[in-house]
């Protein structure tokens, strides 16, 4: 507001005149004019939050439940799918020719080399052992949720020996690991930890 | 073109309302005695038989909703108690559902009609970009209303489709959330699609209101793609056009009667009579015929930001289409190469829609790779292209030197068998 042209109308002995002044300076009516404007705009802003955030997730589904699981019925080679928060976790047992599998592929060679295991680093490789509890390598918990536009993916099929996501074809391995497909990230690990030797907590 | 128009009321209230508000004059030059073109063919009813659809789709719709629950527990069996034991609740359902498939059948076939014809050249941009808007609000619409029945197609077409936003970096994840109202879609999902649902159809009617002004503004395009130069190139909207469109309407309405009573569920899936389970997604999940172009593009890119772009990109193209196509001849009558380029873009739509519908995997997701190129390379470098290097055919003078020509042709040839 430093150059602001501002034409004034004078009125003189009942004829009408006008001239326009520049003014280099702001003038004290400036002031008004652009405070006025921005005490509108804040408070009109503030206002229409309520009205976004009242989208976002409520108290009851903000009060997360934790939720207990006993592995011990599970034999090897056996997967069950718990609801958590509304979405499906995978829990398998995984049998020792899976694990084997998982080990044998190089990290650096997955399509996505993270492990998205809430328990360890964001940049902890996405190595066998990243994706379970160490000591508990044959107990895989992961959410049963595809990366790419959360369908849920069936299990033990695809070419890879994990899972396989029937809406567009993303594949993952027996570690949960995506290696083929439209898919971006690896399988995420949700936040959960070891309650008993074969009882979890999960949340 | 105006100026033709004159309105004299006759009845003295019809008179002091008009004063007042005149609508009456309004609808007189608007309506009855706008100028249109004496050219225009069937392909132009399209427009009329839209509006029609858009009315019948709010009508059927708010009979529903007093007998519908958005609530995940209640939905799926107030369909089922409206398909059973609400009067006549089957045919109004099956009109309401079959009407959003009949309305984009109109749609697609309004908007082929625009790219063949170049009604989105100068002067008609604007009425080109809001009929790509109503595109856009009439998906949102569709998308949003597949979901309220709570079956399995419903649930999971929601969740892929509200999981495209989580391909935005950074923010993404939150998008979804908040779009979701929860972690996973959900009753707070269920109730604000049903009031958007609800919403708008209205502001549909809104921008279709000025699609329709926009339009008479410059007035209709027409099969020749010339100007109307003088009043002896047109014919008043009444009873002409409302008599072509009618007889139009009535065709059209026929085939979907056909639909509504005898096949109300084949455009349907089956699979959404299953009510829907958030632990097991369907062995194959389909959206409804008429996304199927787009969710083939979505699938054919191996990348997820990319694939979601890409999708969006192929409607939001249409915006730039009167800046991309270089060539001043409106009418692919005109243009010889652009007409084969229109029939194979036309082609490609309907390939992508086969290819959406099949596994995506070995010879289909090659296809849709080819296809999805194709109708990106349509616009982005053929369309211009073709504008600077095609040589058009002789354009008529005028409208009514093109009808008189086409008529002492046919007189011509039955001449010679008398």
């Amino acid at each position: 507001m430093n150059r602001v042209a501002v034409f004034m109308i004078g009125l003189t002995g009942g004829n009408a005149s006008m001239m326009a002044v520049e003014v280099k300076e702001p003038t004290r009516r400036d002031f008004l004019y652009v405070a006025t404007g921005a005490f509108a705009t804040i408070g009109a802003a503030t206002a229409l939050w309520p009205f976004i955030d009242q989208m976002n997730p409520d108290a009851s589904v903000r009060a997360v439940s934790a939720l207990e699981v006993d592995l011990a019925p599970l034999e090897e080679g056996q997967s069950i799918t718990v609801n958590w928060r509304g979405n499906p976790v995978f829990v398998r047992y995984r049998t020792v020719q899976e694990i084997k599998e998982a080990n044998a592929v190089a990290v650096d060679t997955l399509r996505d080399p993270y492990a998205h295991n809430p328990a360890l680093p964001e940049d902890a490789p996405a190595s066998d052992v990243n994706r379970v509890v160490a000591g508990k390598e044959q107990y895989l918990v992961q959410m049963g949720i595809c990366t790419h536009l959360g369908c849920v993916p069936i299990g033990e099929s695809g070419d890879f020996g994990g899972w396989y996501c029937p809406c567009h074809g993303s594949q993952y391995d027996t570690a949960g690991r995506i290696r083929e497909g439209p898919a971006p990230e690896n399988l995420h690990i949700p936040p959960y930890k070891y309650i008993g030797d074969t009882k979890i907590r999960i949340g | 073109m105006s100026g033709e128009s004159t309105f004299e009321p006759k009845n003295g209230a019809v008179e002091w309302l008009d004063r007042r508000l005149p609508v009456f004059s309004l609808l007189k030059r608007q309506v009855v005695d706008f100028p249109t073109p004496k050219n225009l063919n069937y392909w132009w009813t399209f427009g009329g038989i839209l509006t029609v659809f858009l009315a019948l789709q709010i009508v059927t719709g708010i009979v529903l909703v007093m007998h519908y629950t958005p609530n995940t527990a209640l939905a799926f069996n107030s369909i089922e108690f409206i398909m059973r034991e609400v009067n006549y609740g089957w045919l109004i359902r099956y009109m309401h559902a079959n009407g959003a498939s009949f309305f984009f059948i109109a749609v697609y076939i309004h908007i082929f009609r625009g790219l063949y014809y170049g009604s989105y050249k100068a002067p008609r941009e604007v009425l080109w970009i809001l009929g790509v808007m109503i595109l856009l609000v009439m998906m949102a619409t569709a998308f949003m209303g597949y979901v309220l029945p709570w079956g399995q197609m419903s649930f999971w077409g929601a969740k892929v489709i509200t999981n495209l936003f989580s391909a935005i970096p950074f923010i993404g994840e939150r998008i979804v959330t908040w779009l979701w109202g929860g972690f996973s879609v959900d009753n707070p999902t269920l109730q604000r699609f049903f009031s958007l649902h609800y919403l708008l159809p209205f502001v549909l009617v809104g921008i279709v209101m000025l699609h329709i002004w926009a339009l008479h503004v410059p007035g209709n395009n027409n099969p020749t793609g010339v100007d109307v130069q003088s009043s002896s190139d047109t014919i008043p909207f009444h009873p002409y056009y409302t008599v072509k469109d009618a007889f139009a309407l009535v065709c059209f309405l026929s085939v979907y009667a056909l639909f509504v009573f005898y096949k109300p569920n084949y455009l349907g899936h089956s699979i959404n009579y299953e009510v829907a389970n958030p632990l097991q997604t369907p062995s194959e999940i389909v959206p409804e015929w008429y996304f199927l172009p787009f969710y083939a593009i979505l699938r054919s890119i191996p990348n997820k930001l990319l694939g979601v772009l890409a999708m969006f990109g192929s409607i939001l193209i249409l915006v730039f289409l009167p800046w991309l196509d270089t060539s001043k001849v409106r009418s692919a009558s005109y243009r010889p190469i652009y007409r084969q380029l229109f029939w194979i873009f036309v082609l490609d739509c309907l390939l992508l829609g086969i290819v959406g519908s099949r596994p995506p995997a070995g010879l289909w997701l090659l296809i849709g790779r080819v296809a999805t190129s194709w109708y990106f390379l349509h616009f982005i470098i053929l369309v211009p292209l073709v504008g600077l290097m095609e040589r058009p055919k002789p354009l008529p003078v005028s409208i009514r030197e093109a009808v008189l020509t086409k008529e002492l042709r046919a007189e011509a040839q039955i001449q010679p068998g008398e």
